[in-house]
């Protein structure tokens, strides 16, 4: 991303060699990579590459939705799995662009930030000869003052030192060269120019450091002491770790959900929610904490976030032999409403005492529908509030083996379908409805009571380290876009001159008749001013060509250029008068 | 007071509306002089028009190039004064429909009871009413880009028009998930830099146009660019608002990145929207870039503004309406 314009010399040939040619072909791939066309045309192609990341399900967001896709699109998923297209933002293809992006970007800031400090060390440039010809140009006579009699030159030094004074009091950089001064401003913009590049690398680095030193992980935490989460690995439903974190990386620290409090509208739209847990951190006194939405629970080493949330009915199952199991399992929601929908399962029922054998064909489990707030009329299938106005729960039966033993992963909150096809897990009954505290006694004898229910949470527990280093890059990538997309770099020169047109410079000197317009303006003398020798300096009054040129967009320079000219010219008639 | 936001947005379009037929106005009987002009003296518009190319060629600071539309004082016609006039009520009925737009946001954030940018409706009427402000300041900066006016009162009126027939939503609080006070400053920056660039896209398109005119073409879209301004002016025009448009794009980005680590656990997540505002960012990046690399042409890189424009409808429009994902507050059934 090379800036031609604000190159500050062009780099010397090289000696012409014998040419190498694997050495040319590199160079001249080096070269093209880095120049600016190269850098848009890959950063065309990377948002180019970041659109299928929003049009097809990811896996990193839902992984869920990736299995829908596969379901509805069996052909052509496979083939976009292969190339990534469900992983874009990981893939090699989008890794690959934003590399080479970096890399071209490196090549090119480099050069510039050895340009660029050259650039701070070095002194404005003499001035062209023909300050005319530059963009913006003013020019005016001064009358000699009381130095003029040490003679030759020293007037017309003084007079640029003068000038030089006033430039410098406007934070201009300014050189003298005997009676010319070069001044140059404006170098904010390469500085800020660079800082955004330089802070785009840092955050990537952030990006990167976090990615390989941060970990998470999702929980489902249900109210009370006894459903307690401890900050280890198993403990997590779902997480994922850097490649540079382990098991025992994580902050030990332990949450149980005291309190849950949500508020809504009318039309069930939720207004406000509230988790209260009880933290437990190693070599702290435990303590209650309270987060929310927008605002995390903070602890050493990791955040927590509240993500959702739902209930957990209060199942209690009576066996044929009297044998009470309460279940108290979370019901995933489905909808805005919370309805949720779960499995309550006994694995250990129905134990003749007598002899003590576990039947494993005696296991009972309940489908269920757990309503908060049930509709007036049937079907009871969906709730109709989010919070528990008149909670119901709806319980389908089963009994049989719940192939639980067999080692085979499946999900908590649904029973396994296989043993259901294969007839070894059968529905007794129909579904029914119960109230809380209503108890519905089986065809064997033996019971369904729901008791309550809890509340659950669903958090995320989260730890990046690269996230200060992305957020100060970032502060400072806004800082450095400001002052590289305002600033303006600009060189003015001032060449002070005798009066006398043989005299004059070189170049062809000023206009006659222009300098004596800018003469005849303003800034004659004032005769009562003028000392015994005023016939003399009159003829010693000198000659002032100023000459401006902006380096970058500037449309305002003209006017800068002006009230810079009047603050000169000001300067150095309160000079005289003094 | 609900009530009242809805009938101030009926104002704010006729308002609008209005404004769009008077600069038509002006555009129309600015044409029928010219028509005039080159009937009678066609070899004067040809060197006029060829004028206007040379012109356009050197850019100095600040030097304007000759304009096609400057009649001479000797054309005796009425239609230019007309015209004037025309555009003058234009602007003023533009002025009277900005203040009728600020009435519509205003009292619907006073019913809310919060600020007005809850969902795709409220936040339309703000991208929009940041636009019409930003044209009626650069407007009095610069009188003499007043006939862009009219694709400004079209923008309006077609996105207000939008916001009202198919993105109304009722009043309701927020939801949780916006309730925390990075909404208030994300969100603006969202609206300000939105506003800004969606105004910085009427001159680029105008450039476009403009820029074929002064070449020559005289098919249709061209035809258009024969009484707008000059097309350097234009393209600086274009320039300046994006310079001062993309910083604040950038930390609406940033601000929206500090408030999802605290809403949902991490700065960045390639969340539809954030992918989107990711490839507006980039290619906003590259017009800026293109801008100010002397070897490309400056058609080029304002093609890339206007593409960047295309990114930043689709993150409203596309992504609010045909993909789910963590920012769905468009509230649009």
């Amino acid at each position: 991303m090379t800036l031609v314009e604000d190159r500050v010399a062009a780099p010397e040939q090289p000696p012409p060699r014998r040419p190498n040619r694997l050495w040319a072909l590199l160079r001249n791939s080096w070269r093209q990579l880095t120049s600016m066309r190269t850098a848009l045309v890959l950063l065309f192609l990377l948002a180019v590459a970041a659109i299928p990341g929003s049009l097809l399900p990811q896996r990193a967001i839902s992984a869920e939705k990736v299995n829908a896709y596969f379901v509805q699109h069996p052909k052509l998923a496979p083939v976009l799995d292969r190339l990534g297209a469900f992983e874009v933002f990981a893939s090699v293809w989008f890794s690959a662009i934003y590399l080479l992006l970096f890399t071209s970007l490196i090549g090119c800031i480099v050069p510039r930030l050895r340009d660029h400090y050259r650039a701070l060390r070095a002194v404005p440039p003499a001035p062209p000869r023909h300050l005319r010809r530059l963009p913006q140009y003013a020019s005016w006579s001064v009358a000699g003052s009381g130095d003029a009699r040490s003679g030759g030159g020293d007037d017309e030094e003084g007079t640029a030192r003068a000038i030089a004074a006033v430039l410098r009091r406007r934070r201009w950089r300014v050189a003298v060269r005997g009676g010319t001064v070069s001044a140059e401003k404006g170098y904010l913009k390469e500085t800020g120019n660079l800082l955004f590049h330089v802070t785009l690398l840092a955050v990537l680095v952030g990006v990167g450091y976090g990615a390989w030193y941060g970990w998470h992980g999702n929980r489902l935490l249900v109210g009370g002491a006894d459903k307690a989460f401890c900050n280890t690995l198993q403990q997590f439903d779902e997480q994922g770790l850097g490649p540079r974190v382990d098991d025992g990386d994580l902050p030990p620290f332990c949450l149980e959900l005291t309190d849950f409090k949500a508020s809504y509208l009318d039309s069930g739209q939720p207004k406000s929610f509230s988790a209260t847990v009880r933290v437990d951190e190693r070599g702290r006194p435990s303590r209650s904490a309270t987060f929310s939405v927008n605002s995390p629970l903070r602890l050493h080493g990791a955040n927590v976030y509240l993500l959702g949330h739902g209930y957990a009915p209060i199942i209690r199952y009576t066996d044929r032999y009297g044998k009470s199991l309460t279940s108290i399992a979370p019901f995933p929601t489905t909808d805005a409403m919370l309805t949720g929908e779960g499995v309550a399962t006994f694995q250990d029922v129905n134990i003749d005492p007598k002899t003590g054998k576990r039947d494993p064909n005696q296991q009972v489990a309940f489908e269920g529908i757990y309503l908060p707030t049930m509709p007036d009329q049937p079907p009871y299938v969906r709730s109709v509030f989010p919070a528990e106005r008149s909670p119901g729960l709806m319980l389908i039966p089963y009994r049989g083996n719940l192939g639980l033993e067999a080692g085979i992963p499946g999900s908590v909150y649904q029973l396994d379908q296989r043993q259901i096809r294969t007839g070894k897990l059968k529905q007794v009954g129909d579904g029914k409805l119960l109230r809380p505290g209503e108890k519905w006694t089986l065809d064997d004898g033996s019971s369904v009571e729901f008791v309550g229910s809890r509340q659950f949470v669903t958090l995320s527990v989260r730890y990046d380290p690269g996230e200060k280093i992305v957020l100060v890059s970032s502060a400072l990538l806004l800082v450095g876009l400001m002052l590289t997309l305002t600033g303006r770099r600009r060189r003015v020169w001032f060449r002070v001159l005798p009066a006398d047109p043989s005299a004059q410079s070189p170049a062809g000197g000023p206009d006659p008749d222009r300098a004596a317009d800018s003469n005849g303006g303003t800034a004659a003398p004032d005769p009562a001013l003028s000392d015994p020798l005023s016939e003399s300096t009159t003829a010693r009054s000198s000659f002032v060509e100023a000459g401006g040129l902006p380096r970058t967009d500037y449309s305002g320079f003209a006017e800068e250029f002006n009230q810079l000219v009047a603050a000169v010219r000001r300067a150095g008639t309160q000079e005289e008068s003094e | 007071m609900a009530a009242l936001s809805d009938q101030l947005l009926v104002v704010a379009i006729f308002a609008y509306l209005v404004a769009m037929i008077c600069h038509a106005a002006e555009y129309a009987l600015g044409n029928r002089a010219m028509v005039g002009r080159t009937v009678v003296r066609p070899a004067r518009e040809r060197v006029l028009v060829g004028a206007g190319v040379g012109g356009a060629g050197g850019t100095g600071p600040g030097a304007e190039p000759p304009r096609v539309e400057k009649v001479p004082a000797a054309d005796v016609d009425r239609g230019p004064g007309r015209a004037a006039l025309a555009g003058r009520i234009a602007v003023a009925v533009t002025v009277l429909g900005a203040l009728a737009h600020l009435g519509v946001i205003t009292t619907r954030g006073i019913a809310a009871d919060r600020m007005p940018w809850g969902n795709m409706y409220e936040f339309v009427l703000s991208v929009t009413f940041v636009g019409a402000t930003a044209w009626l300041v650069v407007l009095s900066r610069r009188p003499a880009i007043r006939h862009l006016g009219l694709f400004v009162a079209l923008a309006m009126v077609l996105l207000l028009g939008v916001a009202g027939l198919v993105l109304y939503t009722p009043i309701v609080p927020l939801v949780p998930a916006l309730n925390s006070y990075w909404f208030v400053i994300h969100v603006t920056a969202a609206v300000l830099s939105s506003g800004l660039l969606l105004l910085a896209a009427v001159p680029a398109v105008m450039y476009l146009i403009r820029n074929g005119y002064e070449q020559g073409k005289r098919s249709f879209p061209y035809t258009l660019g024969a009484r707008v301004p000059a097309a350097a002016t234009l393209e600086r025009l274009t320039f300046r608002l994006h310079t001062f448009a993309f910083p604040i794009w950038t930390f609406a980005v940033m601000a929206g990145a500090v408030w999802a680590e605290a809403a949902w656990g991490r700065y960045w997540g390639w969340d539809p929207k954030e992918t989107w505002a990711f490839i507006s960012w980039v290619v906003y990046a590259g017009y800026l870039h293109a801008r100010a690399t002397p070897s490309v042409k400056r058609n080029v890189a304002t093609w890339i503004a206007v593409l960047g424009f295309a990114t930043m409808l689709m993150n409203l429009f596309g992504v609010n309406l045909f993909i789910s994902g963590l920012h769905s507050y468009a509230g649009v059934n």
